[in-house]
């Protein structure tokens, strides 16, 4: 048995470089000065540098930044994760309770947090093979002839066609990202789904991550950075729905519960 | 030679619980007291889960009628059913396959809301503080209802806590929620709240809902607005759960997209990008 070593020397005991608060004085942030050598930098920057302890240029924090506005800002509260906002609001709750819960909920596997994880780690493991001498139609056969899945980062619930593709190619053509590995295998694989007429196409999952793995982040970095991207969309949600009537929101009627369960009974003591 | 630290002794401070260190090992309890009774060498298997939560928030065990008022109270509102906004928060999160703590936050968040939430019930029971069995109080402040807090992160109040703006009559569960509690109860507001609903009803221009059943069921259990509220978040979660596994399993494409549903008053149209 292990014991309570870790634990006993834990106790009053945490030992970071993440950062601390010195009240009345200063505030570090990674072994920076928060209110000095932070004082100019946009909060994406602060984010990103918290993630990963590392400052990007210019050009990468247009992406960081454009990829949330692009890919992730939809006021559509319809939308599952964003549903979670409304409903909140039309209950007449707090926003912040809204957010919170509406981020948790963004952690799912249709879409979201598991999405983007599962495609930044399809895209990645591909390069790899790529590296290695494997092909495109190979890569594609094993995801969806031998494991019988969609490849992650393809594919979408609703609609094929992803709208957000255009605009982001359009980003990283601009920013000069549209030559990078992962970027082209996500590209060329798109370009052999539709060759083989596939109704699979690259989604916004699988073309964010690739971006975001030509710019060396990892997959737990590129977790991190994605957890709060829907924020924005998600306000939105509640703001238009808090001021309308509480209740307001796609109520439904009795009759819109469609009963397949057993039929009327007593409960026996 | 290493300099020694002397730590500020911190502790958290609790009339609620204790626990006994195992000899081997500080971080795990060999025995827990919850004010004062063992819990897994005494308790467990004696008491109900219902007195066991009741003992949790006021410290002493309740006495038969008590136990059975809030079961009764934990029975009626353990599932507000699939169009509750804080089940439909929860089926959100079961149909995308989001976390099953993510599903229950997604409960919690519009269930603890003004309209149908643990906030309306707070607000209630902050209702029977000031009223207590005072009808004419009741009526007044039902029907010009205004918080007592104005400056706060809550919404704006739209209707008096404890009745239902868009109700047309008194539902029937409500109702027999109300006539077993008030039967079962030996307090005084369900008694009184059953006597003059239709009079309340009258004042607030709208029917009781089971946020006000429940507000003069934790009233006559003698909890607080704060504990009042806490417990009818908590106590609403079972059919919230069970919902958002049972539309995970169906999945989204048999859950309602309200395809239909949204008109977009100020679309400038299609921009080629």
């Amino acid at each position: 048995m292990r014991g309570s070593e870790l634990l006993t020397k834990s106790e009053d005991n945490w030992v970071t470089d993440m950062g601390a608060w010195f009240g009345g004085d200063r505030v570090i942030f990674r072994g920076k000065n928060l209110f000095t050598d932070l004082f100019d930098k946009s909060w994406m920057e602060v984010l990103l540098y918290g993630i990963t302890g590392r400052e990007f240029d210019q050009s990468q924090m247009r992406l960081w930044n454009s990829l949330w506005v692009l890919c992730a800002s939809f006021p559509e509260p319809r939308i599952w994760n964003n549903r979670v906002a409304s409903l909140t609001a039309t209950a007449k709750s707090t926003g912040s309770l809204a957010i919170s819960a509406t981020t948790a909920v963004s952690e799912a596997t249709i879409y979201g947090k598991q999405a983007d994880y599962a495609a930044f780690e399809f895209i990645t493991r591909a390069n790899k093979q790529i590296e290695g001498g494997e092909t495109l139609e190979n890569i594609l056969n094993v995801e969806m002839k031998t494991k019988r899945i969609i490849p992650p980062g393809f594919g979408r619930p609703m609609i094929s066609v992803d709208e957000r593709i255009p605009p982001v190619i359009k980003l990283a053509e601009e920013l000069g990202f549209d030559k990078g590995a992962h970027f082209k295998i996500a590209v060329n694989l798109d370009k052999l789904l539709v060759d083989k007429r596939k109704k699979l196409r690259l989604n916004i999952a699988g073309l964010a991550a690739a971006l975001a793995a030509d710019q060396g982040l990892s997959p737990r970095e590129y977790y991190y950075y994605v957890i709060m991207a829907f924020s924005a969309g998600n306000l939105a949600c509640y703001q238009d729905a808090v001021y309308k009537p509480a209740g307001a929101f796609f109520p439904l009627r009795c009759e819109k519960v469609s009963y397949q369960g057993k039929p009327h009974r007593k409960w026996e003591i | 030679m290493a300099e020694e630290k002397e730590k500020k002794k911190e502790f958290i401070h609790s009339k609620i619980w204790e626990e006994i260190p195992e000899p081997d090992n500080p971080f795990a309890a060999a025995a827990c007291y919850c004010s004062g009774y063992d819990v897994y060498g005494d308790l467990l298997g004696k008491i109900s889960w219902i007195e066991y939560l009741y003992l949790l928030f006021k410290l002493e065990p309740p006495t038969k009628d008590q136990a059975k008022l809030l079961e009764g109270l934990a029975v009626a509102i353990a599932n507000p059913g699939p169009r509750d906004l804080s089940v439909r928060g929860a089926m959100n999160g079961g149909v995308g396959g989001s976390t099953a703590a993510a599903c229950l936050m997604a409960a919690l968040a519009p269930g603890a809301g003004q309209y149908g939430g643990a906030r309306e019930v707070y607000l209630a029971v902050k209702l029977w503080n000031k009223c207590g069995l005072d009808l004419s109080c009741w009526q007044e402040s039902v029907k010009n209802y205004e918080k007592d807090e104005k400056l706060e992160v809550w919404p704006e109040m739209e209707h008096p806590p404890g009745f239902d703006p868009h109700g047309a009559s008194c539902a029937t569960p409500v109702k027999q929620t109300l006539k077993y509690l008030s039967d079962i109860s030996s307090g005084s507001s369900l008694e009184w709240l059953q006597a003059h609903r239709v009079e309340l009803e009258s004042a607030a221009d709208s029917p009781l809902a089971m946020t006000g059943v429940a507000a003069a069921a934790l009233i006559d259990l003698e909890f607080d607005a704060e504990q009042a509220e806490i417990l009818f978040l908590l106590l609403r979660l079972p059919g919230a759960a069970a919902h958002a596994l049972e539309q995970k399993h169906q999945g989204w494409r048999k859950y309602p997209f309200f395809s239909d549903g949204l008109v977009l008053t100020n679309d400038p149209g299609t921009t080629k990008v």
